[in-house]
């Protein structure tokens, strides 16, 4: 019996009025994440990964936006709670850590400021507990000589070390999830194994669940135990880590899986996926990806649905033999 | 930190001299224009003006001829004035700029106090029916003339509704602080008022901008997951981050007025500032006291403006290193 | 949409200054008529009554006849047609905010571009002339700068500006806020050039003057449409207050701020000499400045300019 999810999302839809009509920047996204489970989330910019965990927390703060759906955290449903009863849980449940942390901390306040007033939001704890907790926290994080670094302002700190302070601050309330938002995309290679590394030591520390969201299929490899892949809105494939990534179904993960050079692949050539990704205002009636998959076919002009065994789905029309025999063909 | 003050500090210096110059090259060195008749007025009778020329070294070479400007002005302190003959302008100056000094802080204390909190008030309720008016009242306020709404206030205060409703407003003058603390208020109360009402407008305006702009920020999206309460990140966070526009906004703009521009207001409620001083110089041609109150008003400018910068050091940790 | 149909409103009605004196009213808005006569309610009246309050001495001009063709908003101290002078004057305020904002513009977008694209002793030297003159108080500048040219005019080179000209308070006024302008463009431009467009197209080859007039010049011209209402706004605002002082616009010219120093001694018995031109300024400003928030709004949201004076 496996223990009850800590996050379990359910058919979330996110439409913008625009005036060019409806934008459906997610639509239909289910998954569970399990206690200590890392998810991955990933695909392109502009498939509605981060807005889908956006959405989810409130922090979509267009008054053109509908959200319909069910997003249960630890059994109790959060979407369509008031600011006040997502204050709790946002910070304090859930940490957050985002993209760019050049700009994710207020510039005018110290990074030891920042930590505590998140600490004394959701805790009890006195202004000189919060401080110590905070020292505790960036040396566990690896900020050297933590005592003296927590009076210093966001930009006196590298873009690793600011990240490793965000992190920090996401942590600082044991958060049951944390949710991170690309958060190695605006680092340097070196920074992002470091950072990768970090997460991977403190999620075993924490006994947090985590939902990375990401376009790089190596930072799902490093860190995920299961995957969502996301095309224009859309859940394309959705598994365990290991099957997704060693045995993709559908088109869209292979060619995102080509996309990453890999050291014992017989390619040379580094594959790309043919075409843009497709424009959020005009989703076509079927498969998203249709326009630009190699292997269409005339039923792809209805949209598939999520289909498959032992837990990895996919949604895509062609039959197990047809890709059994495009793989085949491919790796000959 | 201290290095950084050191280097304000010096830069306002040489700001101070540039102008200085500048001063030097309208009123001595306009091409076409005799200084020695503008400085010793209309009609000033051949001997003023061989003493005008000697004094000011008008045929000697333009180097020396700057350096006995400033020594008038500042180093002796003696630029007379050729049309109320005798009268030495520099004290004159600084007589008057307690005056002045007393209508633009109530005025600040004013503008500041109401154009923050309808910004704030306006950018909280974007959206709704109340954002719209405050902008609407505050670009009404940025461009109604400050001395015509002077004029507004003293037609009503002192002339229509004198015997009424405005009974209490004393007419119009002033009154030293240490004579009478609370005349002192009541007198400038509606010249605060009327100096405030542009100020307030402008920085309403302006803090709203900011504030929309900081609430689409990164670190307000931070500050939203950390699960912050609304009102705590508009104030803690991005008006702290807004402020310090507005803090350089200030800074200019209370320079300014203590230089003078406030002298329209000081004209209209006869308040006898440094700005009415210009006035009535202005009405004699009465270059030597203009000259002055140009030089000391300038003064307060480039004051004030490194005073902002500096503190605007500290309110922005980022400026500090550079 | 309504604050440009207020603007052309305006605009039109100060145009057709001549038509309504000559035309309709019959009035003369710039000499004096202290004995003239007015038909009014079936009575004559004289234009300027003797005091019949306190010792009765002296004269007050007539107040209102809210007849649109006789002395609408009475006369002033010496005989003349308030509203036929506000008319005029209207066309003199219009005509120095416009122009002098032109000017403004024009002189703030060469310094701002040349300072910003070409950066170097070039940027140095214009961001220290533009440092010196936005720190004086820009009215101290405007008053030194028009006491000692008003009265005699200036001729630099070939340009020769007659005493009491128009052109004075034009040119004086558009000096004084070039910084206003400039230096948010000189911004701008720093940062397009570091953007790839602007590095290919100098990597190409291509002239610094064809960068300057392909590539910049449209990028900050949204910035310039958002200025330039504003800086009518501003500029007619200090004309009026300049003016007001005695220094800016000079008889026989009026302007909306000389009418209001006019009105100034008649302030409690005859208001509307001062009331009115007080009014349209506060129309028209208004009108400009939203005009200028309607122009951020559709052209370019971030554009700022300091917002007083």
């Amino acid at each position: 019996m496996p223990e009850s999810p800590v996050l379990k999302v359910s058919d979330l839809k996110v439409t913008f009025a625009t005036r060019q009509g409806p934008l459906r920047a997610v639509d239909g996204l289910s998954f569970e994440v399990a206690p200590k489970e890392v998810v991955g989330i990933v695909g392109e910019s502009g498939s509605g990964k981060s807005v889908s965990m956006y959405s989810m927390l409130g922090l979509v703060r267009d008054a053109n936006v509908t959200i319909t759906g069910s997003v249960e955290f630890q059994g109790r449903e959060i979407l369509g709670l008031s600011d006040k009863e997502m204050q709790p849980i946002r910070g304090g449940e859930i940490g957050m850590i985002f993209q760019d942390p050049m700009t994710a901390l207020t510039p005018v306040y110290t990074v030891g400021w920042q930590i505590v007033e998140q600490l004394r939001t959701h805790t009890t704890m006195t202004k000189a507990q919060a401080r110590e907790r905070a020292i505790e926290l960036l040396s566990e994080v690896g900020i050297p000589d933590p005592r003296k670094r927590i009076d210093h302002y966001p930009h006196e700190f590298s873009g690793g070390m600011r990240q490793r302070v965000v992190i920090a601050m996401a942590l600082s309330c044991n958060p049951k999830l944390l949710i991170a938002d690309e958060p190695t995309t605006a680092l340097d290679v070196t920074t992002q194994a470091q950072i990768l590394d970090l997460m991977v030591k403190l999620q075993d520390s924490y006994n947090s669940s985590i939902v990375i969201i990401t376009h790089d299929m190596g930072v799902i490899a490093e860190m995920a135990h299961r995957v969502v892949v996301m095309y224009a809105g859309r859940p394309a494939e959705v598994g365990p880590e290991i099957d997704v990534v060693r045995n993709p179904r559908h088109p869209y993960t292979w060619g995102l899986l080509g996309a990453v050079p890999r050291i014992e692949s017989r390619n040379d050539r580094l594959a790309t996926i043919p075409g843009n990704a497709v424009s959020p205002l005009d989703i076509p009636e079927g498969c998203a990806f249709a326009d630009r998959c190699e292997y269409r076919m005339d039923i792809c002009t209805k949209r598939p649905q999520l289909k498959g065994a032992n837990d990895h789905l996919d949604a895509c029309w062609l039959s197990d033999e047809q890709r059994v025999a495009i793989r085949t063909k491919a790796s000959s | 930190m201290l290095s950084f003050t050191l280097r304000r500090v010096l830069s306002a210096v040489l700001v101070l001299l540039a102008i200085s110059v500048a001063v030097f090259l309208i009123f001595f060195a306009t091409p076409g224009v005799d200084p020695a008749a503008r400085i010793a007025g209309r009609s000033a009778s051949p001997a003023t003006l061989e003493h005008v020329r000697a004094a000011f070294g008008l045929d000697r070479p333009i180097f020396i001829r700057y350096w006995l400007m400033m020594d008038h002005l500042f180093i002796k302190r003696d630029l007379t004035s050729y049309v109320n003959v005798g009268l030495k302008v520099v004290p004159q100056v600084l007589k008057a700029a307690p005056v002045t000094l007393a209508l633009v802080s109530g005025a600040a204390v004013i503008w500041l106090v109401t154009g923050i909190f309808g910004g704030i008030v306006a950018a909280a309720n974007r959206g709704k029916f109340i954002d719209p008016l405050v902008m609407f009242v505050g670009i009404a306020a940025v461009s109604v003339p400050a001395y015509w709404l002077g004029e507004v206030v003293n037609l009503i205060t002192q002339s229509r509704l004198h015997s009424s409703l405005f009974a209490w407003v004393p007419s119009a003058g002033y009154i030293p602080f240490t004579q009478n603390p609370w005349q002192w208020a009541l007198h400038l109360l509606f010249p605060w008022l009327t100096l405030a009402a542009l100020y307030a407008g402008i920085y309403a305006r302006v803090l709203r901008a900011e504030l929309v702009n900081a609430m689409n920020e990164d670190y307000v999206r931070t500050a939203r997951a950390k699960g912050l309460s609304e009102r705590r990140i508009l104030i803690k966070h991005a008006l702290r981050c807004s402020l310090v526009s507005i803090v350089s906004l200030f800074g200019l703009d209370f320079g300014a007025l203590i230089g003078g521009a406030a002298l329209l207001t000081e004209v209209v409620f006869g308040l006898q500032g440094v700005g009415m001083l210009t006035y009535t110089s202005l009405q004699n041609l009465d270059l030597p006291v203009i000259m002055a109150c140009v030089m000391y008003g300038s003064f307060f400018v480039v004051l004030a403006n490194a005073v902002v910068d500096i503190l605007y050091a500290f309110l922005d940790p980022r400026v500090r290193v550079a | 949409m309504g604050a440009l149909g207020v603007l052309v409103f305006v605009a039109l009605i100060c145009l057709c200054a001549p038509l309504y004196a000559n035309d309709w009213a019959h009035v003369n808005a710039f000499s004096s008529n202290i004995n003239g006569r007015i038909f009014i309610d079936g009575h004559w009246r004289s234009v300027l009554q003797a005091n019949t309050q306190g010792l009765g001495l002296g004269v007050s001009p007539i107040g209102p006849t809210w007849h649109l063709n006789n002395y609408f908003l009475g006369a002033d101290s010496q005989g003349r047609d308030v509203f036929a002078r506000l008319l005029y004057g209207g066309r003199d305020s219009l005509l120095i905010g416009a122009a002098s904002a032109l000017f403004c513009v024009f002189f703030a977008t060469i310094s701002g571009l040349a300072a910003g694209y070409f950066g170097g002793v070039i940027d140095w030297i214009v961001s220290r002339l533009l440092d010196i003159t936005w720190a004086f108080p820009v009215y101290l500048l405007a008053i030194s700068l028009s006491v000692i040219l008003v009265s005699s005019g200036f001729s630099v080179g070939p340009l020769h500006v007659q005493a009491g000209s128009l052109l004075l308070p034009i040119i004086i006024i558009a000096f004084i806020y070039i910084p206003y302008v400039a230096r948010p463009l000189r911004g701008i431009v720093m940062t397009l050039r570091e953007r790839e467009f602007i590095q290919a197209a100098i990597g190409s080859g291509a002239s610094d003057w064809r960068i300057l007039r392909k590539e910049i010049l449209p990028n900050v011209a949204p910035s310039i449409i958002v200025f330039f209402p504003l800086m009518v706004a501003f500029n007619m605002l200090t004309e009026s207050a300049l003016s007001f002082l005695g220094v800016g616009v000079q008889p026989p010219n009026a302007s909306w701020g000389t009418i209001i120093n006019d009105g100034l001694d008649l302030l409690y018995t005859r208001p509307w000499v001062a009331m009115a031109p007080g009014l349209m300024i506060v129309i028209t400003a208004g009108a400009l400045n939203l005009l200028g928030d309607g122009f951020r709004d559709a052209f370019d949201p971030k554009a700022k300019l300091r917002g007083s004076i």
